[in-house]
């Protein structure tokens, strides 16, 4: 990268200088374990995130491998329906609060800070903090599971089956605490991913220059900042207290309402959804546009369709509930919004079958993964739309072409361009590139699985399969479907042990990749790969949509930050001018105390209310160490100053 | 005595065994807290342990009392509050508060509450009132009512009782059970009248 | 006769063959939905084929794409394609909406009405149309007359249950505290197999009923036994095996009309030997599946609230006859 816009080209001795004073200022600690437990890089926690995700989605997919074992012949004896109530429930909470939500935050916090062009996510410790405390919940949930304490009332939980009475013992107080660790963590990584992405770009990223992947995170994090309080609220505040100190929340007999929790529960549980959904559709816009060299058609429509599903989305929660007492006009409403939320959804793929056919598509595995993704979500959107019709709905919910509905959606829509992206996003994390043969073999694998299995489902629905059962009698005559559709994990499995097989050679003898092995145009291949701990030195500066298509390897910059401080540079909401230079905290260990003071909060609460004390307790010591003052000298803080208009454009 | 700058290292090293030995202990206990046994039929007791008074004839017996099967296991203990409804013991007992019957939220009971004295209680039944079970509730539902009927009385661990019933309440607050030790309205019958 | 009867019924619970008028519109429905959405699946497919093609052909001839005539093909492919969706959806919408408006109200003809309460994990059901003291309470098993209108007030003890009837309708939630009402009409005469569809704790999988469509005249006859109390068997076996009923476990959850037993924790078992199913609806009504399940009903359905018995052979024996005495 060099500097071909400054008034005063620095010289060669100024660069090194300023990258050594940059490694002093972001060295981390000396002791490796404690370098990890304290480290604030958006890129190590981003890593950590994206590992732990993907182990939480292989342990609850072992789950649900054992579940289609047990279907696999009817009046099976492999689980009894205690266990397998189990087993469905963690399978469903862990793919939803563990895997699907959080691996896009992952993603995000890894690659936004890339993407716009600047040295540190917002918050750099409150993403550290939202990590722990996802960690945690995660592990609190999966000790649940195999202590014979994992919650078995559903991953949606409804009362009166999941309260006091119906669910004795502690396992759906683990699940609801579950939830609240994994929902602060979604909150906290929503309001980083905000601040960075309206602050933080690098200068000149104005709003319409901004990657459809940033829009695509932009729009699901104000999502999660209105769905997820909902469900905290359900799940903590009235759910964990009518079981713990007997709040009548949900209790009938006592003025409260059941119903109640399923309105909170789908305010939050319809959106969350396209909180999954939507960075999908930003891996694939970004897939695209990398893989057929051509911008996607129809920008403005594209980021316009993003906000209209974000904003729809919270008008379908309803149709969860069609069965429930719900008058006649309300059931209209929202069966107009389920059918109409197809729409840009539809328009989003007709504008990539149209950058297709405009481009030169290459065939990489990422791209295979993004064809594969409009194979497969197109059916679950097409059955997304019959179901929305509550007539219809009635006959199939709660059956297994729900199952197959939803699987063909968040497959579809979430796991395909997910893994498009471990292959499109690999060489820039750890700077070699995954093996294509192994990805084509993972793909097919993949692809054939996932239809194997869950296409028969639809046929179990509409032949009266009832969901969440964990057997069936034989005279039901669904037993070989359900040995096909159990059949089909075995691809599944395969293509998983494939494609973890694939991480592990490839992070170790993959070919070295350049900085931008795949000829993408967007700022995060603009810096080394992996990238350095401070990403970019000097800042670029964006004059289009398309960087690095544009400017080739001459990128402008702006210099002027500091090296001697994590400083970054804050530009405005719109325009992304200069703005002012804003100084980041170093290494902390406070964000691994202020999670284990939740934790203790929320695990101990299942136990004992007492725990919120102690709790409040710990977190007022961690509030105390976290606010400390870093003792740098007046002199040396930033105050509020303007970048030389001369060093940026 | 070490009062050296490195002191705390060691002792932050005891806080974190302490605590993962608490937290291996708790989850171990919720390994047998958490068992739904569908399947197993507990043996009766011995239909000899009645006492009725504290006075003891002869050499002092040994009061040490074995725990019940499902003391402290959540599942049972919500069985034997549904059973408690179902063969309508709450039509004497209430819902533990007494009323034709003794009250059961207190822990001085006449007839002793040990779990096997309680389950021969309802097994034998009492004169004034309390039939006899027998033959009537299979021998693990009774095991089930009388884990439900200590947890009344706070005699078995917390965790394993649920905090409240989807019922109506008789009074505020009686629903919860964390503080059961201490009823609002406790009903001791003079001796004289209930032998 | 009645096991072969009640396995035949079993198989039919499916949305795709429909007994009665709600069914059939909802079948119809769905195929005309699935036969919509199949063509724009294909037509979508085709289009991302065409263009891949399209893209890989002239790559291989080394052509360029002409920007200045690509962008508006673009724009109106994308335009027409969008306006079709729309107007797909909205000719759905229509369809649907209208479906919803004819089915949702109860027709005002006379219905039957049956009050149905969902417990963990069985059905009580309760015929409430006729006078007083015709009103009878049975279990897992539903007797409607073929063409009529037949109205539910549904109910729940404990738990959030569904009922549904693919055959017949579409589920409605039984919520405890709620009073929901759910209507079907049987045309053709049959057994169809009904499962409840909300997730309700551990027997979930084995909550099932059936429900038997016949004649107007059968079911007259039908409700007339029903409204009988037990029949007193003279028979000595049966006798016996009614004092081992009133005396022992049996009696402290179920009822039997015209006997002292009259709990209502369990479901009724005054006219046990007329249903087709036990245990709802999971084993056939015969002697043997009877006996196991008295004895071992947690090895059919682990955790269900029936209790295992143990009780001598005679005792069993004589218990078993009297319960198949019900008539």
């Amino acid at each position: 990268m060099s500097d071909r816009t400054a008034t005063a080209t620095p010289t060669v001795d100024r660069f090194e200088r300023e990258i050594a004073e940059l490694e002093r200022t972001y060295r981390s600690h000396a002791n490796p374990f404690w370098a990890w437990v304290t480290s604030v890089d958006h890129k190590s926690i981003g890593k950590r995130y994206i590992v732990t995700c993907f182990g939480f989605f292989v342990l609850a997919g072992l789950n649900a491998g054992l579940m289609r074992l047990q279907l696999s012949r009817p009046e099976n004896h492999i689980v009894g329906p205690d266990r397998y109530n189990q087993l469905f429930t963690v399978h469903g909470s862990a793919m939803m609060f563990l895997f699907a939500v959080p691996v896009m935050t992952a993603f995000a916090t890894y690659l936004i800070p890339l993407m716009v062009g600047t040295k540190e996510v917002a918050y750099p410790r409150l993403n550290a903090f939202g990590y722990w405390t996802f960690l945690i919940g995660g592990i609190f949930l999966f000790a649940g599971l195999y202590t014979n304490t994992g919650p078995d009332a559903g991953w949606f939980a409804y009362v009166p089956l999941s309260g006091p009475q119906y669910s004795p013992g502690k396992r759906v107080d683990i699940w609801a605490q579950v939830v609240t660790f994994t929902e602060i963590a979604a909150l906290v990584a929503a309001v980083e991913m905000i601040v960075t992405i309206f602050k933080m770009r690098a200068p000149g990223m104005s709003l319409n220059r901004i990657p459809l992947y940033v829009w695509s995170i932009l729009a699901v994090s104000f999502m999660i900042v209105f769905a997820m309080p909902s469900v905290a609220i359900a799940s903590t505040a009235m759910l964990a207290m009518d079981r713990l100190v007997a709040t009548h929340f949900f209790n009938r007999a006592e003025g409260g309402d059941p119903l109640l929790w399923q309105h909170l529960f789908w305010f939050f549980g319809h959106p969350e959804v396209y909180i999954m959904f939507i960075p999908g559709l930003g891996f694939i816009s970004s897939i695209v546009e990398t893989f057929t060299g051509r911008k996607i058609f129809a920008y403005p429509v594209m980021v316009l369709a993003l906000f209209v599903t974000a904003f729809v989305a919270f008008g379908l929660w309803v149709h969860h509930m069609f069965a429930t007492p719900i008058p006649q006009l309300g059931r209209s409403l929202f069966t107009a919004a389920s059918v109409l939320i197809a729409i840009p959804t539809g328009v989003q793929i007709f504008c990539w079958i149209a950058t297709i056919w405009a481009g030169r598509p290459r065939y990489t595995t990422a791209m295979l993964f993004a064809l594969g993704f409009i194979v497969v979500f197109t059916i679950g959107g097409m059955t997304g739309v019959m179901i929305a019709s509550v007539p219809f709905d009635l006959q199939v919910h709660d059956t297994y072409f729900i199952v197959a509905h939803f699987h063909y959606v968040i497959l579809g829509g979430v796991v395909f361009p997910l893994f498009g992206a471990c292959y499109l996003y690999f060489p820039k994390i750890t700077g070699r590139l995954m093996s294509e043969t192994l990805g084509r073999w993972h793909f097919w694998l993949f692809f054939v699985g996932v239809n194997v299995t869950f296409f028969p489902m639809h046929l179990l629905g509409l032949d009266g399969m009832p969901r969440r059962v964990y057997t069936y009698l034989p005279e039901m005559g669904w037993g070989t479907l359900n040995l096909i559709a159990s059949a089909g994990a075995v691809p599944i499995v395969a293509s998983v042990a494939v494609f973890i097989v694939n991480v592990a050679r490839s992070a170790v003898v993959g070919v070295v990749a350049g900085a931008n092995p795949w000829n993408a145009p967007g700022l995060e291949w603009a810096t080394s790969s992996p990238p350095p701990a401070w990403n970019f030195h000097p800042l670029p500066v964006v004059t289009g949509r398309f960087p690095l298509w544009e400017a080739g390897d001459e990128l402008p910059v702006a210099t002027g930050l500091a090296t001697d401080r994590r400083e970054v540079l804050v530009t405005t909401a719109l325009d992304a001018v200069p703005d002012n230079r804003h100084e980041h905290p170093g290494e902390s260990h406070w964000p691994l105390v202020m999670a284990i003071a939740v934790g203790v909060t929320f695990i101990g609460a299942v136990w004992n209310p007492w725990a919120y004390v102690i709790g409040f307790v710990i977190a007022s010591i961690a509030f105390a160490g976290w606010g400390w003052p870093r003792g740098t000298k007046p002199e040396q803080q930033v105050t509020r100053g303007r970048v030389p208009a001369t060093e940026a454009r | 005595m070490r009062t050296t700058p490195t002191a705390p290292r060691p002792a932050v090293r005891r806080l974190a065994f302490g605590i993962g030995t608490i937290a291996l202990l708790a989850t171990l206990a919720a390994c047998n807290r958490e068992q739904r046994r569908f399947r197993e039929s507990p043996p009766s007791t011995s239909p000899s342990a009645v006492r009725v008074s504290a006075l003891q004839p002869g050499t002092v017996q040994d009061t040490a009392h074995a725990p019940g099967p499902y003391d402290d296991v959540a599942y049972h203990v919500s069985e034997g509050q549904r059973l408690f409804g179902w063969y309508n013991c709450a039509g004497c007992h209430a819902n533990g508060g007494g009323g034709m019957g003794p009250p059961l939220m207190d822990e001085k009971w006449i007839y002793g509450s040990a779990p096997e004295q309680i389950f021969n209680t309802i097994v034998q039944g009492r004169p004034n009132g309390m039939p006899s079970f027998a033959g009537k509730i299979p021998t693990p539902q009774v095991w089930e009512l009388v884990a439900y009927v200590r947890s009344l009385s706070a005699q078995n661990s917390t965790g394993a009782r649920s905090a409240r019933s989807d019922h109506m309440m008789m009074y505020p607050g009686s629903g919860s059970l964390q503080d059961a030790t201490t009823p609002v309205k406790s009903f001791h019958p003079p001796a004289a009248e209930m032998p | 006769m009645m096991l072969v009867d009640g396995l035949r019924g079993a198989l039919n619970q499916s949305a795709l063959e429909p007994a009665g008028p709600q069914a059939a519109t909802v079948a119809h429905l769905w195929w005309f939905a699935f036969i919509v959405a199949s063509a724009v699946y294909l037509a979508t497919m085709g289009a991302l084929w065409w263009a891949a093609r399209r893209a890989r052909r002239r790559e291989e001839r080394g052509e360029v794409l002409d920007e200045a005539l690509a962008e508006p093909r673009m724009t109106r492919g994308v335009t027409w394609a969008t306006a079709a969706t729309i107007v797909i959806l909205l000719v759905f919408l229509v369809t649907d909406l209208s479906v919803g408006r004819t089915l949702s109200p109860v027709p005002s003809k006379r219905p039957l009405t049956i009050e149905v309460t969902g417990h963990q994990w069985w059905w009580e059901v309760a015929y409430a149309d006729t006078s007083p003291h015709g009103r009878f309470t049975t279990a897992n098993e539903i007797h409607v007359p073929t063409g009529r209108p037949v109205l539910f007030v549904l109910n729940s003890q404990d738990v959030i249950h569904s009922i549904w009837v693919p055959n017949l309708a579409g589920k409605k939630d039984l919520i405890p505290g709620y009073t929901q009402s759910w209507w079907f009409q049987a045309d053709t005469a049959g057994l169809y197999r009904g499962q409840c569809a909300e997730f309700c704790g551990l027997q979930h999988a084995k909550m099932a009923f059936q429900v038997v469509a016949e004649s107007p005249d059968r079911f007259a006859r039908w409700v007339s036994l029903q409204q009988q109390p037990a029949m007193s068997s003279t028979d000595s076996t049966a006798s016996r095996g009614r004092e081992v009923f009133l005396t022992g476990p049996c009696a402290m959850c179920h009822s039997i009309e015209g006997t002292s037993a009259g709990s209502h924790a369990g479901p009724d078992l005054t006219h046990l030997a007329s249903r087709r199913t036990i245990a709802a609806g999971t084993l056939p009504n015969t002697r043997g599946a009877l006996a196991g399940w008295i004895v071992d009903p947690q090895r059919i359905k682990p955790g269900a609230n029936m209790p295992p018995n143990q009780l001598e052979p005679k005792d069993l024996d004589a218990l078993l006859t009297y319960l198949q005495s019900l008539k």
